[in-house]
């Protein structure tokens, strides 16, 4: 809401120093929040002053132009040039060279002397052209950045002035004005208004405060008026759509004269463009006291005005020339021709008022804030009179609006008001709040004097009675948004001033700290930085083709996956169900700047939609769900396990000069997923896996004991990496860590520490190639018994002395007994266990 | 010296001026060896089987019964003083030849490698781990919740009524099909609305996370961010527990010359609310107020959703974001190096803040 400060000070205490900033620093305490100034004086600077053109002499030019070579007087005749400087004349009549043509001797205008500077820094000088010494420029409303008219030269008499030469034309057309833009809460429909500003601006800083409704004198009753019938058969919650309608007639205004500057530069300071005088006066009542009303031409009406829902399939046109279909929920202002406007939203093309209009019907209705909400977002037609109405208006002031409306055409376009009107419907009851004695004190933490209490309140208009047990408060009729003793305390905490509240610290009971949870995460991604990762992050909207291939292992059997039904980018409208498409997309980023070797990480929730998706229905507000619907909201929710992924490319540490780094390898990738099961304490099997992801010959699945398969790393595949722009042989790995947080143990069991001496003994085996490793590992413990307490592979060797296809894996094994020195034998005989398993499993053969 | 003694005449082992002249010319010669080779050289000379000392000390098999004692005494004084002065200049020597090593051992320190890469952690998530430290020091606890929710816990529960503009304030993402009335959290409340639900009064929970509206990125405005929330229901509070709260926190996380301001304000799920600014001295452009977050005291129909009775206890509430925190403390003057994920934001930061 955009405040001129003139307007302000017609019914508040306004400094008459005070700028837009110092306005907006008190609206600030009651809770408005400053968002911009808007102060023609920023961009202008005079001297700017009204200037008669004494004479006139077209001047055709070579380029085909003619222009007008123009005396201008800026002084009146007999009286001296005060202003002094380079380029005005001390005569009192400048000589202008001056393009546009819609002007002629003797009219008055706008005439912008040297030393002035308009919008956009241009100064003016005097200066040669055409022949001549131009020391000015008569100016257009365009140049002076107070409208698009592209006709050329304001001419002030067009405009219903005529002033005395030299006066101040920045003072005659309001350009000294200045206006605070102030953020109004979407509780706080009134303040869409100069009468709810200046209410708050007398709360904000203790002055007084004269009403814009109380100056309107409006007859207390209307009768005799235009016919107009309220007829909804559909209200929404039970509320009926319109609840109030006032029509008034006036007869014989000319549409055609100009809106006078004082409104127009107040109009253009709150943001609104003028159209014609009765739009302008239309909007500015609106703007005044906060009452969107709307002129018909009354001529273009037939008929009863019906105020009703629309029935399926009917169209209206609205002011803005497009033609839209109705929908059966949508309140409508109709006639006999039918809808000639959606209720509080647009008025219809039909019977808006023009140039050739006489005689206008003037409403002023109050129409059901979710009836209007829903129509304006049914037809995305957000309007200056939507705004208010779906945040509340006031019934009681539609009579009053109107009536200024009515007197404004009176006064500025020549009408004569009927004495006749139409005011139907029923007032609604007034709200009234139980404030219960000590109750605002307590939730606000200051102990509140009756006298703060009652003079809080009834400063916002509402009338207090105290009882025995506190208040009884009647909430103004422009407040809505009081319903409750805590709406009350809020007003009384607002009016006293929020600085006023002390600060204790209340006490918590014991808690537990970090859940063991939030102490797992922590520490795993600690871990990945501490092992030199670097934790990045990336957004969670992925195409449908990153999920089906990131999002599971087996090419075709694309996991469902959440879109969204408003992303941003409709090719990026899925939810991830993997990490590594957005981390993979990060690392290209990275390495396209310039950074080649990289090891990146991301922590984040990956979306997986099970087969329930939602509820049908939500339940209301304010009450608790019964155990079932709950149940039934909890189930909806989709399964959004937290995972961890990573990518590694280029080497391993930086180059120096007495260090060569190491390429990274999709060993790497399979070591970050162990590092992280280390760090939870979980066993982590790693098998040979294959997924579309990653290269067919290095990829390890991941899995817990019990089978379950929590991830994926090594080697991506190089046609991905192609497609991506990565680098070949990046390594990648994905672990879903909410599967290993599970997995960890509560408490783990201490082992036996034996005194006694190892006993080491090493075998190598020749296995065929395509035999994993690790499972002749898992062969050999499984053999060796328990005395054995560790293996592990030392060497593998493929190459001379071992035939085709077969490779030599060389493993370390350690014994040690808990109650003996084991000797060598019972260690030989172990080891010759171990091999017998692993000979029987793989045909493994001893070098 | 040691070059003239193959083939000298035998000394006499009772002769103690010849001894002591073979004992001298030894010292002498050892206490010129400049390296443990040269020693090695002398030893052999003056002590050997072929040394002057040697050769006499044999002779003493062929003495007289009477003069065997005197001379065996002489030879083995002069022995042992050789021995020793022997075993001194290996001592010096020895010492050194270590300290000669060590020194050609010396090393450019400055040149030395970095081996093994430097990590970091995202700013924001070390943030996150300090604004939760701070609440779960003062016994709050963490809660956490789904990004992708039931729009009843994000907007219903949290008392956006249905057609209320407020509702529309947050720019959602709603999931397909909009039937089944899911949607990513725009705040992080309705984690709130979980632990009302699934906690017993009295509640005190810190609900960090991530939340989603759908602005385009700029240097301002990113569609993913992150919030923090904090909830305290208890019996008895009042907005001045509130502030306490706050200045509290304030002041762990900038100094104890931190000042909070509180100014009115609008959320459809406390009442009242405030907007809340802090003072920062050391902002950009000279000391100022700025916009930190919004809180409140928790509206009674959020209380009455979660089945807590809204006359026996009361509650507040408040809300900031992790990005803005971390634009005026850290001074990161856009929002895309935060999530665009370049290396260089996160490594400049390192493991600190």
């Amino acid at each position: 809401m955009r405040i001129p400060l003139s307007w302000l000070r017609e019914f508040a205490q306004v400094p008459a120093e005070a700028t837009a900033e110092d306005v907006m620093a008190d609206l600030v305490k009651v809770g408005f929040e400053e968002e911009d100034v808007h102060r023609p004086t920023d961009e202008l600077k005079g001297p700017i002053v009204v200037g008669q053109v004494l004479s006139l002499v077209k001047e055709p030019q070579t380029n085909g132009k003619t222009i007008n070579w123009c005396q201008v007087r800026v002084v009146p005749e007999g009286q001296e040039q005060t202003l002094t400087g380079k380029g005005i004349d001390p005569s009192g009549v400048q000589g202008i060279i001056c393009g546009a043509h819609n002007f002629v001797e003797g009219d008055k205008v706008v005439v912008t002397l040297p030393g002035a500077v308009l919008p956009g820094n241009f100064q003016i000088s005097a200066r040669k052209t055409y022949g001549h010494l131009s020391a000015g420029m008569i100016a257009s409303v365009r140049e002076l950045g107070i409208g698009d008219d592209h006709d050329g030269i304001l001419v002030l008499s067009r405009i219903g002035l005529d002033p005395e030469i030299g006066t101040d034309a920045m003072e005659l057309l309001g350009l000294y004005d200045q206006a605070a833009e102030i953020n109004v809460t979407p509780d706080r429909g009134y303040a869409f208004s100069i009468r709810g500003v200046a209410r708050e601006y007398a709360h904000a800083t203790g002055t007084s405060f004269v009403d814009p409704a109380s100056k309107v004198n409006a007859p207390a009753s209307l009768q005799g008026g235009y016919g107009v019938k309220l007829n909804d058969d559909a209200p929404i919650y039970g509320k009926p759509g319109c609840d109030r309608f006032v029509a008034r007639t006036v007869r014989g205004v000319d549409a055609t004269r100009p809106t006078p500057p004082w409104m127009s530069s107040r109009l253009r300071l709150a943001g609104i463009r003028s159209i014609s005088l009765p739009v302008d006066i239309s909007n500015y009542v609106m703007l005044e006291l906060g009452q969107p009303n709307h002129c018909y031409d009354l001529d273009k009406l037939s008929g009863d005005i019906v105020v009703r829902r629309a029935v399926a399939g009917e169209k209206i046109t609205t002011l803005d020339d497009k033609e839209r279909t109705l929908d059966v929920e949508d309140l409508l202002i109709t006639d006999d021709s039918g809808a000639i406007g959606i209720a509080g939203v647009m008025g219809g093309a039909h019977t808006e008022v023009s140039d050739s209009t006489t005689n206008i019907l003037v409403e002023a209705a109050h129409f059901d804030e979710v009836s209007i909400a829903r129509s304006r977002r049914r037809h995305k037609l957000p309007s200056e009179a939507s705004k208010r109405f779906e945040r509340g208006v006031d019934w009681h002031v539609a009579n009053i609006a109107a009536q200024r409306v009515v007197d404004l055409l009176v006064e500025l376009a020549g009408g004569t008001a009927d004495q006749t009107g139409t005011d139907v419907g029923t007032a609604p009851d007034a709200v009234v709040i139980e404030l219960p004695e000590g109750f605002a004190s307590a939730r606000i933490g200051i102990d509140f004097t009756e006298e703060q209490i009652t003079t809080s309140l009834e400063d916002l208009g509402a009338v207090v009675e105290k009882t025995s047990s506190g208040y009884r408060v009647t909430a103004p009729s422009w407040r809505n948004d009081l319903e409750t003793k805590e709406d009350l305390s809020e007003e009384i905490a607002r009016l006293v001033g929020y600085d006023n509240i002390p600060a204790t610290l209340p006490v918590a009971p014991p808690g537990r700290g970090l859940s063991r949870t939030q102490q797992q995460k922590r520490r795993v991604v600690q871990a990945l930085a501490d092992a030199g990762l670097t934790d990045v992050l990336s957004y969670p909207f992925v195409t449908k083709a990153a999920n089906d291939t990131f999002g599971i292992a087996e090419e075709g059997a694309a996991r469902p996956a959440l879109k969204l039904a408003n992303p941003i980018s409709e090719e990026h409208g899925f939810l991830r169900t993997s990490i590594l498409p957005g981390l993979i997309e990060v690392a290209r980023r990275n390495h396209s700047r310039g950074f080649r070797d990289l090891a990146l990480y991301e922590a984040g929730s990956v979306f997986l939609p099970g087969e329930k998706l939602g509820t049908e229905s939500i339940p209301p507000l304010g009450v608790k769900p019964s155990d079932e619907v709950l149940d039934a909201l909890y189930d909806g929710v989709p399964h959004q396990p937290l995972h961890i992924a990573a990518v590694l490319t280029g080497h391993d540490s930086p180059a120096a000069a007495t260090h060569k780094p190491r390429a990274w390898d999709w060993a790497d990738a399979v070591d970050v997923a162990r590092l992280i099961a280390d760090v939870l304490g979980v066993e982590l099997v790693v098998s040979q896996g294959s997924h579309q992801a990653f290269h067919p010959g290095r990829a390890a699945q991941l899995a817990l004991r019990n089978g379950d398969v929590v991830g994926y790393a090594g080697e991506l595949h190089p046609k991905l990496l192609a497609a991506h722009d990565m680098p070949a042989r990046s390594v990648a790995v994905e672990v879903d860590v909410e599967a290993l947080f599970d997995a960890a143990a509560d408490v783990i069991v201490a082992k036996h520490i034996s005194g006694f001496p190892v006993a080491t003994q090493d075998v190598a085996l020749v296995v065929p190639q395509d035999v994993p490793a690790d499972q002749v590992l898992s062969a050999l413990r499984e053999g060796a018994g328990e005395l054995l307490e560790d293996v592990a592979l030392f060497d593998v060797y493929v190459g001379p002395g071992i035939d085709d296809g077969k490779k030599s894996l060389a493993f370390g094994l350690r014994f040690r007994a808990d109650d003996r020195t084991l000797t060598a034998d019972e260690a030989s005989e172990a080891r010759a266990a171990a091999v017998a398993v692993a000979a029987e499993r793989f045909g493994a053969v001893q070098r | 010296m040691t070059d003239t003694l193959p083939g000298a005449a035998i000394p006499n082992p009772l002769d103690e001026a010849a001894i002591n002249a073979a004992v001298e010319d030894a010292v002498a010669a050892i206490a010129a060896a400049s390296s443990l080779d040269e020693l090695k050289a002398v030893r052999l000379a003056h002590t050997g089987e072929k040394s002057p000392l040697s050769l006499a000390n044999r002779e003493i098999g062929g003495l007289a019964k009477e003069h065997k004692a005197a001379a065996g005494k002489l030879m083995g004084s002069s022995r042992g003083r050789v021995n020793q002065a022997l075993a001194a200049r290996t001592q010096v020597l020895e010492a050194e030849n270590d300290a000669r090593i060590l020194i050609e051992e010396t090393v450019d320190v400055t040149a030395a490698p970095r081996r093994r890469r430097a990590g970091a952690r995202h700013p924001l998530s070390t943030l996150q781990d300090r604004v939760s430290d701070i609440f779960v020091g003062m016994g709050w606890e963490i809660a956490e919740g789904p990004e992708v929710e039931s729009e009843w816990f994000n907007f219903d529960a949290l008392n956006f009524k249905p057609d209320h503009p407020a509702r529309e304030m947050q720019d959602t993402f709603f999931v397909e099909p909009p039937e089944a009335h899911l949607l990513m959290r725009t705040h992080t409340s309705p984690v709130q609305v979980r632990s009302m639900l699934e906690r017993e009064v009295p509640i005190y929970v810190l609900c960090p996370g991530k939340v989603f509206r759908t602005d385009e990125l700029d240097a301002t405005h990113t569609p993913v961010f992150h919030q923090f929330e904090g909830l305290a229901i208890d019996k008895d509070l009042s907005m001045a527990d509130l502030r306490g709260t706050l200045e509290h926190f304030a002041r762990q996380m900038f100094g104890d010359e931190a000042s909070i301001r509180l100014r009115p304000n609008y959320f459809p799920f406390t009442e009242p609310s405030a907007e809340l600014d802090i003072w920062h001295p050391g902002a950009k452009g000279g000391p100022r107020w700025i916009e930190w977050g919004g809180c409140g005291m928790v509206n009674p129909n959020v209380l009455r959703a979660a089945g807590i009775d809204p006359d026996v206890y009361s509650g507040f509430a408040f809300g900031m974001g992790i990005e803005r925190t971390l634009m005026f403390r850290n001074e990161v003057g856009d929002m895309r190096d935060m999530i665009e994920g370049d290396v260089r934001f996160s490594e400049h930061f390192g493991m600190e803040i």
